[in-house]
């Protein structure tokens, strides 16, 4: 399985100007930051607030806008992180003055906002909120849109620092980065700084990916183009790393000696909604396992970054990626699904193949599973198996650590006949935290061993004030702190992992089908049963 | 919540009752963080103990409330115990009497969560010397409030001889939101100041304090000026290079922010309740040493 393109890894001289970049597109803050009598390292109550500066949204009328990114902007306002002056531009194709985009942004706030509603953030933001209606290939509107910001760098003083946020399908972006390139807003002055930020998918395979890139990279360098990936900007994703590398307890079993295997699940319980648009001809694979459970798989087996900035830790998460190898057979290493009519939850829903836009013959897999190996020091003949699905019977993403059973059982074998195997688990969501699995005696007279767990319950206790995953990747736009934005390098790994089973995939036959609510196809049980394992049952 | 009243009783059985509380309700002692004392008399009992519990949704704690009452009755201590099914942790309100008033400690002692951090707040009146006190050298972290006091300027002032690390007073704490703007201001260049002024109602603890952090941080002298209020209204700072920046928050709630060469902006700055206040105090445990250093600015230009 030839999937390391050495020959494709960026040359030094190349790597060397994207680490330049990055230090220019920070500099601006970071020197003032140093030179700042007010601010001290010590100082820990005095958030990082972003300097001033214009957050252009493209794609305002969508729904992530109204249900996210509106309620995460007010949310940062209400922590006071947002700076003076802040502003932000709405940009649709909508009839729309700067009202009735502050009246959609404020119906956004009221229904979604985290935190409680106050009437002087709202002032705050409400001030600072423009709207710029227009199509894409209008070069008019983003003519407009250009006069419009020199125009709030003038009356809000935010200095030429502006974040594109490109909330709009792909096959939008070289329209959209072509005009910001047009009227030469791609291209900070002197002391300020441009940022793109875009969502997922990161194409569909490789190629895509890397056409994708290309188009952003031709206008913007590396360093200034912010992927969002929600997924890790989830407290408990973050937490993984304070688990691992600030604690002693796990380091020392952390690795093949200790650890059978791994389970990174990640299951919906809906169906696809209305997304078949986007949804057919993609399928669980490619939506979720690439991105979301990859970088899981990345942050759980990496080595210990020398320290959390950007550059340190991506480095850790691309090693891990070129560590993965793929099963020997593919037929064998991997199952699909695609969920049939059934019952799910106690209501009757339908089947894929059934759903609305959906052709009747489609191949698109609602259920995916992979086996995976990590060929390094650490991890060598320890399977991380991966799973995603739709339509499954409950709503739940993890991250097991399982671990070898103990070498040797002074009890006898009766007294530890239900004992399984102790285990780890990091609970991304819902309900996030940490359950240890070990095994306790049973009270009375026997001495019967039967398992237990030890909940650290994130959810339960800090949920009130726990900040949305796209409140802190927003304010790391704003202030251009990028490690928990995945590198183009990442990106490109995830394909080279995820395209030769899409392949193999492609030519053949078709997803098994599972009915909906149960937990997938029987060919997934079998891929484990093989190894002599079986699933955790959540 | 399930409450349960113990009328002279001794820690010991206060704590099994809470265990079995516990137990009755299924749910295993939750993953509670630290243990929060407040000391306080029985007319501050309520406020103090909403905002703690407020503050336990984002640090789960054990709060046990100390109410001294009166000293000539027989020796007696009466508990009252709430466990919560919507909020995590737990609340112990302990009444003492007689001679037991002056022996907090050995009541709460037994009572503290096990090998996390203690820490004690005095809503109201508070020792001289917060580490000194019985019950606050349980505590790793003491939180008083100058602002209860009659004269609040004085009371902060005093701050620095009883100063010891793990101090903090919540006039600072409600300067947070001021600092951080005027931090944020200073983000961009902005030169030397010459001087400047912070203004707010007369003897306001937290005005003191910011004039001297101000004047401390940028080496030049900062008066304390008096307005109508409410709380602190300006803060006027005369830069070198020509101008003022200014802060000036009239309302208590929209602050607007002008430096030269640039437009007036507003920014929210509300007042924020007691229970925010301690939050923010229980998110870092470690000494603020900023704080110490206001302080011990404040004393020596107060000399």
């Amino acid at each position: 399985m030839a999937r390391n393109n050495a020959g494709k890894q960026p040359a030094i001289s190349e790597e060397a100007h994207v680490a330049a970049a990055a230090v220019a597109a920070t500099a601006t803050t970071a020197e003032a930051y140093d030179q700042n009598p007010l601010r001290d390292p010590r100082d820990k109550r005095l958030p990082r607030v972003a300097g001033p500066c214009v957050l252009v949204l493209f794609g305002v009328t969508g729904d992530l806008a109204k249900r996210k990114l509106l309620p995460a902007i007010y949310d940062l306002g209400n922590r006071g992180l947002l700076p003076p002056g802040f502003s932000l531009v709405g940009f649709a194709r909508r009839d729309w003055a700067h009202e009735d985009f502050a009246q959609v942004t404020y119906e956004a706030v009221k229904e979604h906002a985290r935190t409680p509603f106050r009437e002087e953030v709202w002032k705050q933001i409400c001030e600072g909120i423009h709207f710029c209606p227009g199509e894409f290939h209008d070069d008019g509107a983003f003519d407009v849109l250009a006069m419009m910001l020199k125009e709030i760098d003038e009356t809000r003083g935010t200095g030429g620092n502006y974040a594109f946020y490109l909330s709009v399908p792909p096959k939008f972006f070289p329209t959209v980065i072509e005009q910001l390139k047009r009227t030469n807003l791609a291209k900070a002055p002197e002391g300020a700084w441009r940022r793109v930020v875009i969502e997922k998918p990161f194409g569909h395979d490789l190629k895509s990916a890397q056409e994708l890139n290309a188009i952003t990279s031709a206008v913007f360098p590396e360093s200034s183009v912010f992927r969002i990936d929600h997924y890790l900007g989830k407290e408990t994703v973050q937490n993984i790393l304070a688990l691992r590398f600030a604690n002693t307890l796990y380091e020392p079993i952390w690795n093949r000696g200790y650890v059978d295997h791994v389970q990174i699940t990640m299951a919906e319980d809906i169906g696809i909604g209305s997304r078949a648009g986007y949804y057919d001809g993609i399928g669980a694979a490619r939506d979720v396992i690439q991105n979301h459970l990859l970088q899981l798989l990345a942050l759980v087996a990496m080595e210990d970054p020398t320290s959390f900035d950007a550059d340190s830790l991506r480095r850790e998460k691309e090693k891990v990626l070129k560590a993965v190898r793929l099963p020997e057979d593919l037929g064998t290493g991997t199952a699909r699904g695609q969920y049939t009519g059934g019952w799910q939850g106690g209501e009757r829903v339908i089947g894929y193949l059934e759903e609305d836009g959906i052709p009747p013959e489609s191949k698109t897999d609602t259920y995916a599973a992979i086996k995976l190996e990590v060929a390094n020091r650490r991890w060598a003949g320890v399977p991380f198996y991966l799973r995603a699905g739709k339509r499954l019977s409950r709503r739940v993403t993890e991250v097991a650590v399982v671990f070898e059973r103990a070498p040797h059982l002074p009890f006898s074998k009766d007294d530890t006949e239900i004992l399984g195997q102790n285990a780890l688990v990091i609970r991304v969501q819902p309900d996030e935290g940490i359950t240890v699995r070990f095994g306790s005696k049973v009270p009375g007279t026997a001495m019967e061993v039967r398992d237990v767990s030890m909940d650290f319950a994130y959810g339960e206790s800090f949920m009130e004030s726990s900040p949305e995953a796209y409140e802190r990747l927003l304010l790391d736009v704003l202030i251009g702190d990028p490690p928990l934005f995945p590198h183009q390098r990442e990106v490109e790994l995830s394909w080279q992992i995820l395209d030769p089973i899409e392949e193999y995939w492609a030519k053949h036959g078709r997803p098994d089908g599972y009915p909906a609510g149960s937990w997938g196809p029987s060919s997934a049980d079998a891929m484990l049963a093989r190894d002599g394992r079986v699933w955790r049952r959540l | 919540m399930t409450s349960f009243n113990l009328t002279g009783t001794k820690a010991s059985d206060i704590s099994a009752t809470l265990t079995k509380l516990r137990h009755q309700m299924g749910a295993p002692a939750v993953g509670m963080v630290l243990t929060l004392v407040v000391v306080c008399d029985e007319a501050g009992q309520y406020d103090s103990v909403r905002a703690a519990t407020e503050a336990a949704r984002e640090h789960p704690s054990r709060i046990l409330v100390v109410i001294a009452r009166d000293p000539a009755e027989p020796n007696r201590l009466d508990a009252e115990l709430r466990v919560g099914e919507s909020s995590p942790g737990e609340v112990v309100l302990l009444r003492l009497y007689g001679e037991l008033t002056q022996h907090a400690e050995s009541v709460i002692s037994p009572l503290l969560l096990t090998d996390t951090p203690v820490v004690v707040w005095w809503p109201g009146a508070s020792p001289r010397v917060p580490a000194d006190d019985k019950v606050g050298k349980l505590a790793s972290r003491r939180i008083t409030d100058a602002l209860a006091s009659r004269d609040s300027v004085k009371s902060i002032a005093g701050r620095c001889d009883g100063y010891v690390p793990g101090d903090t007073d919540l006039s600072w704490t409600r300067l947070t939101t001021w600092r951080s703007l005027l931090a944020a201001a200073f983000d961009q260049r902005i030169g030397k100041v010459r001087r400047g002024i912070v203004e707010a109602i007369p003897g306001h603890a937290s005005a003191v304090l910011l004039a001297a952090w101000l004047s401390d941080r940028l080496g030049a002298p900062i008066e304390v000026g008096e307005s109508a209020g409410p709380g602190l209204t300006t803060v006027r700072l005369n830069l070198a290079d020509g101008g003022d920046l200014t802060i000036t928050r009239s309302d208590a709630r929209l602050a607007t922010l002008s430096r030269p060469g640039q437009p007036d902006r507003r920014v929210a700055l509300a007042r924020r309740p007691t229970s925010e206040l301690i939050a923010e105090e229980l998110r870092r445990l470690d000494p603020d040493e900023i704080y110490a250093s206001a302080l011990k600015h404040l004393a020596t230009s107060a000399k």
